[in-house]
């Protein structure tokens, strides 16, 4: 592989020798009696949300995070450990997962029946940590999350000089990596882009050719959208001005999703201008498809227990979180979480299969499309 | 304790074991494992009231054999005055000969029954007499052999002797030798154990109480054990008092009218009683519509209490607190930290109080730490005039006191209401007429005045310890913090030296470690 390196390089190490001149001033001030990185608050109360442009912002609240003070110290050292090794891995032109990261970074720390870091989900942290401190990403920094998503389509990608057929992946399609900002999409034949929550509903469609039959950019999240699907949503959108359909399960964790992919989440506030399509529209399940596709005998119950009994626990819970969220406040939506609340019940999109396997790709998905049936 | 009513018409004389064998229960013999702590505890604490009395610092030893099963042969000395050759029988062959009783001064003795009833439970169970041997200063040593006539309450010599007390026949071992002191032997049925109801646990608490005096116990697997003098002084000696008349009993007041010789109610009550002046006298007279002028012994039993009932609505002057002997807040360290060897001590003496015409008078000292086990609940020390007492701890006024303050407040924790933690807590009341809850004396009894004053003891005391338990806690803190932040240092001097494109790690390294030890403070003064 030859090395990576990236446009950003040069502006990132900058950002990184900037908060290492900052410390390494503190400590040359003979007044200087503490150590202090600013940071933005990345709590929920520091989240706005910015109607205009539909997406999540951060506030403007910073905090200060001291060595001196013994619940800070730790993340305090462990953050110059992270930062020191970013600046290593854009210099040394390699990148390296998180996990790697934690490995690299990991030792008993001399003198104390302690680790530098105890486990991943101490490292993980400190790396979200550093963005906001630095104004970075973590691609910018050369790490990147493991890889999850996939993708089938009509689209031809150069990704670092190797050029990739996008129609030609077989039946597992194109992983999406972590870092997705490089590639540079030299033929374009979709009309649209679908990104679809289930792996298994992924399948049906690359099994009835959907992609190429509708001319359609078909994008697996499997789950919660990692960052870099998220990211590749968002190009794929910004530069290839291809409208985004979503496809979920009509349930509360679908309809998250769709609502992280659209707007972006609460713990990359700062990152949604890149991560968020605020443009992107759910096409099903909607609570409608139940009367409509006659699916009543085979909605699912949802799970725990409604606020009237006890509740809201589980899905009646998340139902209720996301039903408060302030950019969930349209009626269309509404009337979805209401309808699941006073219904009880949930439908997954492979619900669709009791009207036959390929009805997803023959006549649900192109008909509302075609009638341009959307949430928005 | 009488052994005979007083008054009465049918009045009998009941013999003296048929009296013993019916009080074995209040007289601290019901069984076996119990009845070798009474007869060290009555032999240590006569000795302790003898050095005291004579200004003597106390040397007490106790050496037990186990000579059959369930049988000890038991052997106590002290350095005390000694007795001539007068005494020695009645003291060891009457029951219930002795100074103390009925007199109005603190003491230990006046808790139990003396060192005859030992005697007599030795004859009772094994039949054996008792040996004696007594020394005055500058006098022969005596031997005795006494036995107790029960019929006749009278001592019975069996054999008597002077003895060179550097010959082969004067107890003991090579280390023994006093100028003055007295050594008894008994064989008794007894069950030596451990734990806490023990020879060994009772000596430990008188050591702690009583530091001034040496203490030596031989078990009977030939272990010794030494609890040493840490202190040359001996508190202050209680004064003798007369009795206040708001705490007298009718009983009490029946036999001194028939003692004295006051020629009228009115100098009786002003000879007799503290605090009574000619002009409170003839008040109380007043009040209980008797002549002054009456002779004390024409007074008829009901009006000895309608005089008494007058006397409680008069206004008296509180009892002088000179006849209280507390051990003092010096002595009350130095004995826990001998014995505990704790990290803190604390120790609080009251001012003395008065409880129904009663001085009395508190004090506290709490240990912790140090070679104190943290075994969950803290240890209870409880004493009655320095006299330990082990039994009926749930019953006792102390362990009231105790569960009544909030321990929370000093930073200790608490189950319950039962303070947690490597704590011992040793309480003392000092009074001339302890008040038990039950003829046995083993525990104080819940009276409002004395809870409130231990309470508030322990309060005093518990602040103190509080303190230092939070000063120690915020050292840890400091401690931990400067260690830890230190080993960073040592990470984080390479990493922002990486970062920052220049400069020397170790002189960062260097840097921050000299930030963490400004910010150290152990005091916690910042």
């Amino acid at each position: 592989m030859p090395k990576r390196e990236f446009d950003s390089d040069d502006q990132t190490l900058d950002k990184l020798v900037r908060l290492g001149r900052r410390i390494q001033e503190q400590l040359e001030d003979e007044t200087a009696d503490d150590l202090e990185i600013e940071t933005p608050v990345r709590s929920r109360t520091n989240v706005l949300y910015d109607e205009d442009e539909g997406r999540l912002k951060l506030g403007d609240s910073t905090s200060t995070r001291k060595f001196l003070n013994m619940s800070q110290a730790r993340k305090f050292m462990q953050t110059t450990l992270v930062a020191s090794k970013a600046k290593e891995l854009i210099q040394q032109g390699s990148t390296a997962s998180i996990r790697e990261l934690y490995y690299q970074l990991k030792h008993t720390i001399e003198g104390l029946d302690e680790n530098t870091f105890e486990d991943q989900d101490e490292s993980n942290p400190v790396v979200v940590d550093l963005e906001a401190a630095t104004g970075t990403i973590r691609e910018e920094l050369h790490m990147f999350a493991e890889t999850k998503g996939n993708l089938f389509g009509p689209l031809v990608i150069n990704d670092a000089g190797d050029r990739i057929d996008c129609m030609n992946m077989g039946t597992s399609g194109l992983a999406i990596p972590s870092i997705v900002d490089h590639y540079e999409f030299e033929e374009c034949n979709a009309d649209y882009v679908l990104v679809v929550e289930t792996q298994a509903l992924v399948n049906r469609l690359v099994e009835e050719d959907y992609h190429e039959k509708e001319d359609a950019i078909i994008i697996g999240a499997g789950g919660q959208p990692s960052r870099g699907t998220r990211r590749l949503v968002n190009i794929l959108h910004g530069r290839l001005d291809l409208p985004v359909y979503v496809f979920t399960d009509a349930d509360p964790y679908g309809y998250y999703i769709y609502s992280v992919l659209k707007s972006g989440s609460m713990s990359l506030a700062n990152q949604s201008d890149r991560l968020a399509t605020p443009s992107a529209r759910l096409v099903g399940m909607t609570m409608e498809d139940i009367e409509e596709y006659g699916l009543h005998h085979v909605t699912e119950n949802m799970k725990g227990k409604p606020e009237d009994s006890g509740g809201p626990t589980k899905d009646y819970k998340r139902a209720r979180d996301v039903k408060d969220y302030e950019w969930m406040q349209q009626d269309q939506w509404q009337r979805q979480f209401q309808k699941m609340l006073d219904m009880g019940v949930r439908v997954e999109q492979q619900a669709l299969a009791s009207q036959g396997l390929e009805f997803v790709a023959d006549t649900y998905l192109p008909e509302k499309i075609e009638n341009e049936e959307f949430l928005d | 304790m009488e052994v005979e009513e007083q008054e009465g018409e049918d009045h009998r004389e009941i013999s003296v074991a048929e009296f013993f064998e019916k009080n074995k229960h209040l007289l601290g013999f019901e069984n076996p494992q119990k009845s070798i702590i009474t007869v060290v505890k009555e032999a240590v604490d006569n000795s302790l009231d003898a050095c005291e009395q004579d200004d003597i610092i106390p040397e007490v030893q106790v050496l037990i054999d186990e000579v059959g099963d369930q049988k000890c042969r038991v052997e106590l000395r002290d350095n005390a005055i000694g007795m001539d050759a007068e005494t020695v029988p009645k003291v060891f062959g009457k029951l219930l000969y002795g100074s103390k009783f009925h007199k109005l001064q603190q003491s230990r003795g006046q808790q139990g029954i003396g060192i005859s009833a030992s005697a007599m439970y030795a004859q009772l169970t094994t039949g054996e007499p008792v040996t004696v041997y007594s020394k005055e200063e500058g006098e022969p040593c005596n031997r005795f052999v006494v036995r107790m006539d029960t019929e006749a309450n009278e001592p019975e010599i069996i054999e008597q002797e002077e003895v060179d007390p550097e010959g082969d026949e004067f107890p003991g071992d090579q280390d023994y030798y006093f100028d003055h002191g007295t050594s008894i032997e008994m064989t008794v049925e007894a069950k030596y154990t451990r734990g806490h109801h023990s020879v060994k646990n009772y000596l430990k608490h008188t050591a702690i109480m009583n530091p001034y005096a040496r203490i030596v116990l031989r078990e009977p697997d030939g272990n010794k054990i030494e609890y040493p003098r840490v202190a040359n002084e001996l508190p202050e000696k209680p004064r003798e008092i007369k009795p206040h008349l708001h705490g007298v009993e009718l009983g009490v007041v029946m036999r001194m009218i028939e003692n004295s010789d006051a020629r009228t109610v009115s100098s009786f009550l002003q000879q007799e009683f503290t605090r009574v002046g000619r002009k409170s006298a003839v008040n109380i007279c007043e009040e209980a519509e008797i002549d002054d002028g009456r002779r004390p012994n024409t007074l008829e039993k009901d009006e000895v209490e309608t005089l008494l009932n007058a006397a409680d609505r008069t206004n008296l002057q509180n009892p002088p607190t000179d006849c209280l002997s507390p051990a003092g807040e010096d002595l009350l360290l130095k004995g826990l930290e001998k014995e505990l060897n704790p990290e803190f001590t604390t120790a609080v003496t009251r001012k003395p109080a008065v409880y129904g015409g009663n001085p009395f008078q508190v004090e506290v000292g709490l240990a912790w730490g140090g070679d104190i086990a943290d075994e969950g609940s803290f240890e209870e020390l409880r004493y009655a005039n320095k006299v330990p007492l082990l039994y009926k701890k749930s019953s006792c006024v102390t362990t009231k006191a105790i569960e009544g303050v909030d321990w929370s407040r000093y930073n200790i924790s608490q189950s319950g209401s039962r303070p947690q933690g490597p704590l011992y807590i040793s309480i003392h009341i000092a009074s001339v007429w302890v008040p038990f809850t039950s003829e046995g004396k083993e525990a104080v009894a819940n009276y409002d005045d004395i809870r409130k004053e231990m309470k508030l003891a322990l309060q005093e005391a518990g602040r103190k310890l509080g303190r230092y338990i939070k000063r120690q806690e915020r050292k840890e803190i400091q401690e931990e913090k400067k260690r830890k932040l230190t080993s960073y240092a040592t990470e984080m001097g390479d990493a922002i030296a990486e970062l920052a494109g220049d400069g020397d790690s170790e002189e960062y390294e260097t840097e921050i470690k000299r930030m963490v030890q400004k910010d150290y403070d152990p005091e916690g003064l910042k």
